[in-house]
């Protein structure tokens, strides 16, 4: 059963702002945090059971806060101290490595490494399975190494 | 880190601006009955509930409506305005759409016939029973005005026993007295 979205929101909400606010910055962070439970908000009908809706969301945020960053880029680079290192989350440290990968690994490895959720979980919010979404983890980690190397 | 409540009113106008939502609610403070959980959906309003225990109406809400069930003031502002000028005196009669559509069809008749019963007056459960094509069924009517989903705009308060007792009210009987005494039905 999906909670009414009330439920949803307020629980969520505080941890999708940190999340964009550290991607982003506070002010940039409001915007992406309407965008992101406007989407969720869009798609949240069609969604058939409410498991893993904080992984859902976390996910939403951070394609939202990707689309954000490539969008400003080319006008500005990013000021270096938009990451402050003692607000910095582990899956921060990640954005670098992770923003090149393709849509579906990218979430699986940040979901993984960054937020420490089962592949059971994973599989849940990106709709597909444990499995699945054991095999994207891997396959973006592998990405990475290969384009580090 | 937290969100501002500017940001968080801000998604809450944009979410049903958007027209997203199944269902909008908020909370109508400081009547003379105390807060009332006063709910709207596209079609109207939808709910109004006495001693808002928001939790458990928001999932009755979801279930009739629709899961996106969320809290935002501007939809209810209609309804909020009516009300207040009903607890001061100043309003006879609601100029308000209503969704009941999710009610079985003798619920829905027998709220229709409600709706025409006039402020300061009252009826009995008889009465309301032989306008809906059943003398005898005062005790469905009862059973209906107690799953009323739109009390004080339904006016199930004006419905009393044939001896002139208030008998029940969903609300608490001290409400029905309360409203009554308002719009001098009684003294």
């Amino acid at each position: 059963m999906i909670p009414p979205f009330e439920t949803f929101y307020a629980t969520h909400r505080g941890e999708v702002f940190r999340y964009l606010s550290s991607r982003l910055g506070a002010e940039r962070a409001e915007d992406a945090f309407q965008e992101t439970f406007l989407r969720a908000l869009r798609a949240y009908e069609r969604l058939e059971h409410g498991d893993h809706l904080r992984a859902w969301v976390l996910t939403i945020a951070s394609r939202i806060a990707i689309d954000d960053v490539r969008r400003r880029k080319p006008q500005s680079e990013l000021p270096e101290d938009i990451w402050h290192e003692d607000a910095r989350p582990a899956f921060e440290e990640l954005a670098p490595l992770t923003d090149g990968l393709p849509a579906k690994e990218r979430a699986a490895v940040v979901l993984r490494y960054g937020y420490g959720l089962g592949y059971d979980e994973i599989g849940g919010a990106l709709g597909s399975t444990e499995a699945a979404a054991r095999q994207a983890a891997s396959a973006g980690v592998r990405r990475i190494r290969k384009e580090r190397a | 880190m937290t969100i501002t409540p500017m940001l968080d009113e801000r998604f809450r106008a944009a979410a049903a601006a958007a027209r997203l939502l199944d269902a909008a609610y908020d909370v109508v403070t400081d009547t003379p009955i105390g807060d009332l959980l006063v709910g709207v959906t596209d079609h109207g309003v939808c709910r109004i509930h006495f001693d808002p225990d928001a939790e458990r109406e928001l999932e009755s809400l979801a279930r009739q409506f629709g899961p996106r069930v969320l809290r935002s003031a501007k939809p209810v502002d209609r309804v909020r305005r009516q009300l207040d000028e009903y607890f001061a005196g100043k309003r006879r009669t609601f100029e308000l759409d209503w969704d009941v559509r999710h009610l079985p069809a003798y619920n829905r008749r027998v709220l229709e016939q409600l709706a025409r019963v006039e402020y300061g007056s009252t009826t009995t459960y008889g009465a309301l029973a032989a306008v809906t094509g059943n003398p005898r069924a005062a005790r469905a009517i009862g059973t209906v005005m107690n799953r009323n989903p739109i009390p004080i705009v339904l006016p199930c308060h004006r419905v009393v026993g044939a001896s002139g007792k208030l008998t029940g009210y969903a609300g608490g009987l001290e409400r029905k007295e309360q409203l009554l005494r308002l719009e001098g039905a009684i003294l």
